[in-house]
């Protein structure tokens, strides 16, 4: 298991936490916790795979360059391709931008 | 006409899960992903935790009575109980015990996907299931326990006897119910005992309908979602007119059930519902 850690300057405010994902074969929960008045994007992983901390930087710079938003987010990952990575951001973003009114503030992402 | 389609139960997650049983609006979350309470064990031996540990814990009510669901995730570690996740389920479940003492009767329903104790954790998970067995027990005294498996990982290990000790077990086809996994049966006893990679001979000897045909589990219900939470909404709805002796209380049936099987022969799973049903070898 490796821990990474990396912080990012961001300036969208996150309004309630928000959770996607599992820690399963392939897959990788992720945590957001809103940071009030803070002014960065703190990100908090651990990877079952050691050694792709490259691939990650990556992954996250792009993600991170285009929607940062102010939170900690806490990525628990197991053995996730780049791809379901960045789908499993993405889903998160999505959720955290939704209507709060809308409906539910967590999903486990439906089928697996 | 069309059909609404229907929605695979083994397809939802252990939270959606929980909330498909509760009342619509009613699923409250007891230590949730965001309170981070996870395992302390599992990253000192490389493994990463989920931020739930694996376990779901749910309040709210089923036809407007109070009701705890707790389900356990098999994606994570086969479902496996930790210290944590089995602390959840027992404090849940005692806290049913207290409420229901308490003046406010309260329902459990427990969603069982798990391969039993989680190896990392063994003696802490062991102590955490004696006490799950506990209050499944003493919640009997107030209403119906309903236990639910459907797959895909099964309930095998000490949470098998937790199954075996709920007052209605709900189970689909898909679902497995044993003690041992047949992985381990076959890795500790040999390939001649058993073979585990005979499907249609597993399923025949642990799945869903055998167990309910040999009387170990009372309803075989479709992979759906709302056939799963009409099945549960029926056992309270029907009890206490149906209420039988639970089964972990009928021990003379299970001793003459033993003492007709021969240990040395093979019986087949149709000897055993013969058997389970009164007839003979």
């Amino acid at each position: 298991m490796q821990t990474i850690s990396i912080d990012y300057p961001a300036a969208e405010k996150l309004s309630r936490p928000v959770h996607v994902g599992a820690v399963s074969s392939g897959d990788l929960e992720i945590i957001m916790i809103p940071l009030p008045g803070g002014s960065t994007a703190t990100v908090a992983l651990r990877t079952s795979v050691d050694g792709f901390d490259t691939i990650w930087r990556r992954v996250l710079d792009r993600f991170f360059a285009e929607s940062a938003l102010v939170a900690h987010y806490e990525i628990n990952d197991f053995g996730a391709t780049p791809g379901m990575v960045s789908l499993r951001l993405a889903q998160a973003l999505e959720i955290a931008r939704e209507d709060p009114d809308a409906g539910q503030t967590t999903t486990t992402g439906g089928a697996r | 006409m069309t059909r609404p389609v229907a929605q695979p139960f083994t397809e939802f997650r252990a939270r959606d899960r929980v909330r498909a049983l509760l009342d619509p609006g009613t699923f409250r979350e007891i230590l949730d992903p965001f309170a981070r309470v996870e395992s302390p064990h599992l990253a000192l031996q490389g493994i990463v935790p989920q931020g739930d540990d694996g376990a779901v814990i749910g309040r709210g009510t089923i036809d407007g009575v109070s009701a705890v669901v707790v389900a356990l995730d098999g994606a994570f570690q086969g479902g496996g109980i930790g210290e944590v996740s089995g602390a959840k389920l027992a404090s849940s479940l005692e806290q049913a015990v207290n409420d229901n003492r308490n003046g406010t009767p309260t329902r459990a329903v427990i969603l069982l996907e798990t391969g039993g104790i989680r190896l990392q954790e063994a003696n802490l998970g062991l102590l955490a299931i004696s006490e799950i067995h506990s209050a499944i027990v003493e919640l009997r005294s107030f209403g119906p326990v309903v236990g639910v498996v459907v797959g895909t990982v099964g309930c095998f290990g000490g949470m098998g006897i937790a199954a075996g000790l709920t007052s209605h077990l709900i189970m689909t086809r898909g679902g497995r119910l044993s003690l041992n996994g047949p992985e381990v049966i076959e890795t500790e006893a040999g390939i001649e005992e058993l073979d585990s990679s005979d499907r249609a001979g597993i399923w025949a000897m642990i799945g869903g309908a055998q167990r309910v045909a040999i009387g170990q589990a009372e309803t075989l219900v479709d992979d759906d979602a709302d056939a799963v939470a009409a099945a549960v909404r029926d056992v309270y709805r029907t009890a206490p007119a149906t209420a039988v002796p639970a089964r972990s209380t009928r021990i003379a049936a299970g001793r003459r059930l033993l003492a007709a099987v021969d240990p040395t022969g093979r019986p087949t799973p149709t000897d055993i519902r013969n058997l389970s049903t009164g007839g003979s070898l």
